[in-house]
């Protein structure tokens, strides 16, 4: 086992991300594809971190994690807005059964 | 085996089985509160990279708002009389497939790129410099940002109200 | 009294009668007293043309007085050169005496059309007419040149059209409009051609300028010949117009028309208008062309004369009259006699105008009764019509005393010098014989209507002596029929001031060797003549001594003669319908063919039925076979063809344009078909296939 390095930090995030993928590509619910977006954005701010320590980019790297939980907050706002408009109008929230665009 | 690796591996494993378990429990509550897990293991490697200033909003922003949010978006999209809270799955398969392929990938990338690292020094408290540059350097970005917020806020109350 | 005043009477003289019909038509159906401003306008209008005579015979009897305008100025026309087109007024001695009889008998008939016309349900549209037609009328009077005198030449045929016609509910009125209009059309024919081939030799209508120009030996074509024809073609407008063999068929159909209305157009003014215009062009007529107008004038002259002893229409009896006189008229101008003609001219106006409104009055009196055969005795009952209808009669069948002895015995004269000098004893012999003829049938005429028993009892209690307005008209006429107007000595028209001083016989302008031979020694040198264009002087006078000395010669034993035969006619007349000496019907089955001849009219109509009008029938049916079979099939054989050449493009369309198109909209339609199955609208799939592609993309680009 080698020190703790940014390869391993770099690790999480990946096994973050794809886990997020995978949750937005499997679950039927719209709020668990939000909570998918979450995990990505997540493994996101861990790279953003990661690289602020190991790389020569002083705290640009923090910054931009801030603004991206900022944006996140946001996001999250206005996605659970669209899903209760989705709700109030299929009476459902299940992702797969809402195909309208293929007609 | 320092106490620092000790407690890296802690949060990773906290964060990555719990978001495991984000992804695959049928129930969408449990969901959330494992999600609450994965929220709390990463602000704890972000303390290990530094960030103390990001793990503190980490927990306010997302444990107390997103969360919450999350929460309050599934109680309001199910019928709780019905139960029906739980949630099914489609595609495992090729997903599984695709997503694993994807990390072999991203992984073998990252282990095969050689990083050019300098470690730079960890200071005791970053919420005093992030807060300066906040003021100075990325002020524009920063108003601009509290302008998205409140947009956000009025367009998803506008949004949720129809 | 100066020049301008004059033109400027003119002018106004001419414009009167056009302001009063234009105030008629468009008030006609507003106000109904309106014709009395038609009226009105005529009696100015005559007015201003007395003081027009007398200012002109007292102050300026001998110039003509010119105005004239550019109405279009075509400046250096290719061929012609420089070109401008004249129009103007012209104030000679002929032309205000010419418009003295056209106001006068105008005015009378306007004023005799008020009674006669009384109760008819156009009234003030038939005063309209009458309005323009004194206006064209007077435009062809005042005219310096042949264009302006063509231009109202056709007005005056369009009123006469409408006048004829003017009670179109009658079938055969509208025909006789139609007939009286493409008779004068065939006639017009050949004046335009004349026209045509006097402008493009000398590029100008103004007479004078054509006058000057021949005179300068400038002849059509460079040919004495040319010069003959278009003095002919010109002439034709007069054949059409005056009724003159061959064209006269329509005058006698054209007593349709109210009776003023023959009174006025068709008998004293419009039918006049021929021999006004041959009266005008008269210096560039040659020898030739003079002998062709003799020959028709004579034609003329003698088969209407000879119709007349037959019918017994009282409207048709005058009709044929006239042509008779007009023919008379026309003769005397081709023989020379130009004084003469003119001034026969204007006593028959007179006169014909007086008979042709006493028949309109007797017609009235009878309740539109114009058969002869049912009147007679009407004296009694008609006192003032008849003493003016007999004065009238007088004087056309040439019975001293009277105006028409004067002016029929200076033409009678005239063919006698004529026959004298050249031989030629044809033109005399008709002039006598129709002279003759004349006092017969008149007399006739008179005897049937106005002596012996009514025929018709009952039309005849009803009638009664025509309104003042209707006698007045009569009375002046009849008037002007004496000989004191026109000369103080009853037997030589020559003292009195008409023929003396007023009329003047125009200088000759064609060449010396197209002239008749009496008239040749007398312009003298083609030099001096061309100074002196226009005749001025006693000296210039164009006939020759030896005519002027014939005419002297002739006169006597013309009048003798004529004073014979026209007594010889009235005694006749008198003998056969007065005192039944001799039986008319028993005459009449004697020689029935002359008789049918002259009953039908010499079959003119028919003849023409079976030729002209069969012909341009015949011509319209072979032109409609031909337009029926021949370009419509090559019309439709276009559009057959066109048809199939349609046919095939668009079944080229349909198979091959059409068929490419949509093997196109096919495949595109099977590639989307295919493709469709990717678009399932569920957002996890395609982020499947994101991942997927990603995956594949990094292996593609794989750095490790």
């Amino acid at each position: 086992m080698t020190q703790i390095g940014l390869n391993h930090f770099l690790f999480v995030s990946v096994v973050l991300f794809c886990l997020g993928i995978f949750g937005i590509i499997t679950r039927k619910n719209a709020v668990m594809v939000l909570m998918g977006i979450e995990l990505i954005l997540n493994s996101a701010n861990i790279n953003f971190i990661a690289f602020a320590k190991y790389g020569n980019f002083g705290y640009q790297g923090q910054m931009m994690a801030l603004f991206v939980i900022i944006l996140a907050a946001a996001e999250a706002a206005i996605a659970l807005a669209i899903v209760l408009n989705i709700y109030k109008t299929f009476s459902t929230v299940n992702v797969d059964e809402i195909d309208t665009l293929k007609d | 085996m320092t106490i620092y690796d000790i407690i890296f591996y802690l949060f990773a494993a906290i964060t990555v089985v719990s978001a495991f378990f984000v992804v695959t429990t049928r129930n969408i509550v449990y969901s959330a509160y494992y999600l609450l897990f994965t929220f709390f293991g990463v602000a704890g490697i972000y303390v290990l990279l530094g960030a103390d200033f990001i793990a503190v909003v980490q927990l306010v922003v997302y444990v107390g708002g997103i969360l919450i949010l999350l929460l309050f978006g599934v109680m309001l999209t199910n019928r709780i009389t019905n139960v029906q809270i739980k949630t099914g799955t489609i595609k495992i398969v090729p997903a599984a497939v695709g997503v694993a392929l994807f990390a072999g990938i991203l992984s073998a990338a990252l282990l095969k790129t050689n990083w050019k690292t300098i470690n730079t020094e960890v200071p005791i408290s970053t919420a005093h410099t992030l807060g300066l540059l906040l003021m100075q350097q990325y002020a524009v970005v920063f108003e601009l940002l509290g302008i998205l917020l409140l947009i956000a806020l009025i367009g998803a109350a506008s949004m949720a109200r129809k | 009294m100066t020049e301008n005043l004059l033109i400027q009477f003119a002018i106004i003289i001419l414009f009167l009668p056009l302001l009063g019909f234009v105030v008629t038509l468009f008030l006609g159906s507003k106000v109904k007293k309106i014709f009395l401003f038609e009226n009105f306008v005529l009696i100015l209008a005559f007015i201003l043309s007395v003081i027009m005579v007398f200012a002109k015979l007292n102050y300026y009897p001998q110039e003509n007085i010119v105005s004239e305008f550019h109405w279009i100025s075509l400046n250096n026309v290719p061929l012609f050169g420089t070109l401008n087109i004249d129009l103007g007024i012209l104030v000679d001695n002929i032309s205000v005496l010419m418009i003295f009889v056209v106001t006068l008998i105008s005015m009378l008939v306007h004023i005799f059309s008020i009674a006669y016309m009384h109760g008819d349900k156009r009234y003030n549209r038939y005063f309209a007419y009458l309005g323009i037609f004194t206006f064209s009328m007077t435009g062809i009077v005042f005219t310096h040149d042949i264009l302006m005198m063509y231009i109202f030449w056709e007005l005056v045929g369009l009123s006469s059209y409408l006048l004829i016609g003017f009670w179109f509910e009658k079938k055969s009125a509208s025909d006789a409009g139609k007939k009286a209009f493409i008779v004068n059309r065939i006639g017009d024919i050949g004046m335009f051609s004349g026209i045509l081939i006097l402008f493009s030799t000398y590029h100008t209508f103004t007479f004078d300028k054509i006058f000057t120009q021949i005179s300068l030996g400038v002849l059509p074509f460079n040919s004495e010949f040319w010069l003959t024809v278009t003095g002919i073609l010109i002439f034709c407008g007069a054949i059409g117009k005056s009724a003159q063999f061959p064209l006269h068929v329509w005058l006698p159909d054209a007593m349709e028309g109210p009776t003023p209305v023959s009174a006025l157009i068709h008998a004293a003014t419009m039918v006049a208008a021929g021999v006004y215009l041959v009266v005008r062009v008269f210096p560039i007529l040659t020898g030739g062309a003079l002998e062709f107008i003799a020959i028709i004038g004579a034609l003329s002259a003698f088969i209407p004369a000879t119709i007349a002893l037959t019918q017994n229409d009282i409207k048709k009896v005058l009709a044929y009259s006239t042509v008779s006189q007009l023919g008379y008229m026309v003769m005397a101008l081709g023989v020379g006699a130009y004084k003469f003609a003119f001034f026969h001219l204007v006593t028959h106006a007179f006169f014909k105008a007086a008979l042709f409104l006493g028949s309109g009055s007797v017609i009235h009196a009878m309740h539109h009764e114009q058969d002869i055969r049912n009147m007679g005795g009407l004296r009694k009952k008609l006192p003032l019509t008849y003493a003016t209808f007999l004065i009238s009669t007088i004087a056309i069948s040439g019975v001293p005393l009277t105006s028409g002895f004067l002016s029929k015995d200076g033409i009678l004269a005239g063919t006698f010098a004529f026959g004298s000098l050249t031989g030629q004893w044809f033109f005399a012999f008709v002039g006598f014989f129709v002279a003759l003829l004349t006092a017969f049938y008149m007399f006739r005429l008179v005897i049937l209507t106005f002596h012996g028993e009514p025929r018709n009892k009952e039309k005849f209690d009803h009638a009664k002596e025509s309104p003042f307005v209707m006698v007045m008209p009569l009375v002046v006429l009849a008037a002007l029929s004496i000989f004191i107007w026109y000369t103080p000595n009853p037997f030589n028209p020559e003292q009195g001031a008409f023929l003396s001083k007023w009329i003047k016989a125009p200088t000759i302008v064609v060449p010396q060797n197209a002239r008749y031979s009496f008239m040749k020694n007398d312009v003298i040198k083609p030099a001096e003549q061309v100074q002196t264009a226009k005749p001025k002087t006693e000296a210039e006078i164009t006939f020759s001594e030896s005519y002027t000395e014939a005419m002297h010669h002739a006169h006597i034993p013309a009048m003798l003669l004529s004073l014979t035969l026209a007594g010889l006619g009235i005694l006749l007349a008198f003998s056969f319908y007065q005192w039944k000496k001799l039986d008319p019907d028993k005459l009449a089955n004697s020689i029935k063919p002359l008789y049918k001849l002259s009953y039908n009219k010499w079959y003119f109509d028919e003849i023409y039925q079976a030729t002209f009008v069969a012909f341009t029938l015949g011509l319209s049916n072979v032109l409609y076979w031909i337009d029926t079979y021949i370009i419509d099939g090559i019309v439709n054989g276009s559009a057959t063809v066109t048809k199939q050449f349609s046919k095939f493009s668009g079944t080229f369309d349909n198979i091959v344009v059409d068929g490419l198109v949509n093997l196109m909209a096919t495949i595109s339609g099977f590639i989307g078909l295919m493709f469709r199955r990717l678009q399932t609208g569920k957002v996890q799939t395609y982020i499947v296939v994101v991942v997927f592609s990603l995956v594949i993309i990094l292996f593609l680009f794989k750095s490790f």
